[in-house]
């Protein structure tokens, strides 16, 4: 990297673009509601619009693209994990909503 | 790398640590023996390293809170109140939906972006910028947390939502918005006292030795803080 001493120094016109970004992208997820979408188009926009905004956050703000594959993996593949467990929970979900309205009609 | 070779230069390795470390004993022993861990993240400040822990604890942490506020959706029978409509203000006669929130996410952004810049300018040694860089997004936190305050009192006071029960629909929406974003709040409230105080350590020039890394560990909490509120805001009051 240019930077010594592990420092992150980057120009300051970066920071600002990926802060318009991020203006830009909260307003289409807004849009999306005041728009009234429904159905798939709403959800796909949201979750895209969603992991965008964090994915910049992530990578820019916090400079997580200019760091070592040590760190980048030590942070970012343990939370993979929780795919599981809302896989788990969606499942465990719908089978409780089955069964609540099977029984309470 | 063969396994002679890595054994006979661990056993040197060992050896010479055993000479320097078994000196002393009791809790300082303790604490030598897990400083001569060997570093594993090269050209990272350690509270930076730190930081990054304590953030994905904190990962795990609010994904249990949205897993659970999804499996309580997913599996009530009674219909789900419309945000859109539970959050929407009344403006000068027109009915707006979600737009506080809207609003406290661009505050949010906004902090983030003077956040990213107090970094830098700390990183150029210019400690007053970065100071009140930091001050300023402070400021922006305090108001996120004003504009919640009013939220929280709107949708207590005039639509009756309580932790157990309200009347738009499934009781379930109110534990589960009170407990996610008074949870985020929290942080946002934390958030903005740390921020002060190191904003003030850094104008009085405390870090004038070091490189400004404190400023970079500072802001990737405020940086998560806004993280977390785009899965809030997506999956809480877009869904």
């Amino acid at each position: 990297m240019e930077h010594a001493e592990g420092q992150q120094q980057h120009p300051v016109g970066l920071y600002f673009k990926i802060w318009i970004l991020l203006f830009v992208l909260s307003t289409f997820s807004y849009l999306v509601d005041y728009l009234d979408f429904q159905g798939y188009l709403r959800w796909t926009l949201i979750i895209i619009f969603m992991l965008l905004k964090a994915g910049f956050i992530v990578a820019i703000f916090m400079h997580m693209m200019w760091e070592r594959m040590a760190l980048i993996c030590a942070i970012l593949l343990p939370p993979l994990a929780l795919g599981v467990l809302i896989s788990l929970m969606a499942i465990e979900g719908d089978t409780t909503f089955l069964i609540r309205s099977i029984v309470f009609g | 790398m063969t396994q002679s070779s890595q054994g006979s230069d661990g056993e040197s390795l060992s050896t010479n640590e055993n000479l320097d470390n078994t000196s002393a004993s009791g809790v300082q022993g303790l604490v030598a023996d897990w400083a001569s861990d060997v570093e594993v993240f090269k050209d990272v400040p350690w509270g930076k390293a730190m930081m990054w822990i304590f953030l994905l604890s904190d990962t795990f942490i609010f994904t249990c809170f949205l897993t659970g506020y999804m499996t309580v959706r997913i599996s009530t029978t009674v219909p789900w109140p419309i945000p859109s409509e539970v959050f929407a203000l009344t403006i000068a006669g027109h009915h707006i939906p979600l737009v506080l929130i809207a609003i406290m996410t661009f505050i949010l952004i906004t902090s983030s972006g003077t956040m990213a810049m107090a970094v830098n300018f700390g990183y150029r040694k210019n400690r007053k910028v970065a100071a009140i860089l930091m001050f300023v997004t402070a400021l922006f936190g305090a108001s996120f947390v004003g504009m919640q305050v009013f939220e929280w009192t709107k949708l207590i006071v005039d639509e009756g939502v309580r932790p157990w029960s309200n009347p738009m629909g499934a009781a379930q929406f109110g534990s589960t918005f009170f407990m996610v974003t008074g949870f985020h709040g929290l942080h946002v409230s934390i958030g903005v006292i740390y921020l002060s105080i190191v904003a003030r350590k850094v104008w009085r020039g405390d870090y004038e030795h070091t490189n400004y890394e404190i400023i970079e560990i500072a802001g990737l909490y405020w940086h998560f803080v806004d993280l977390v509120w785009v899965f809030i805001f997506a999956f809480f009051y877009l869904w």
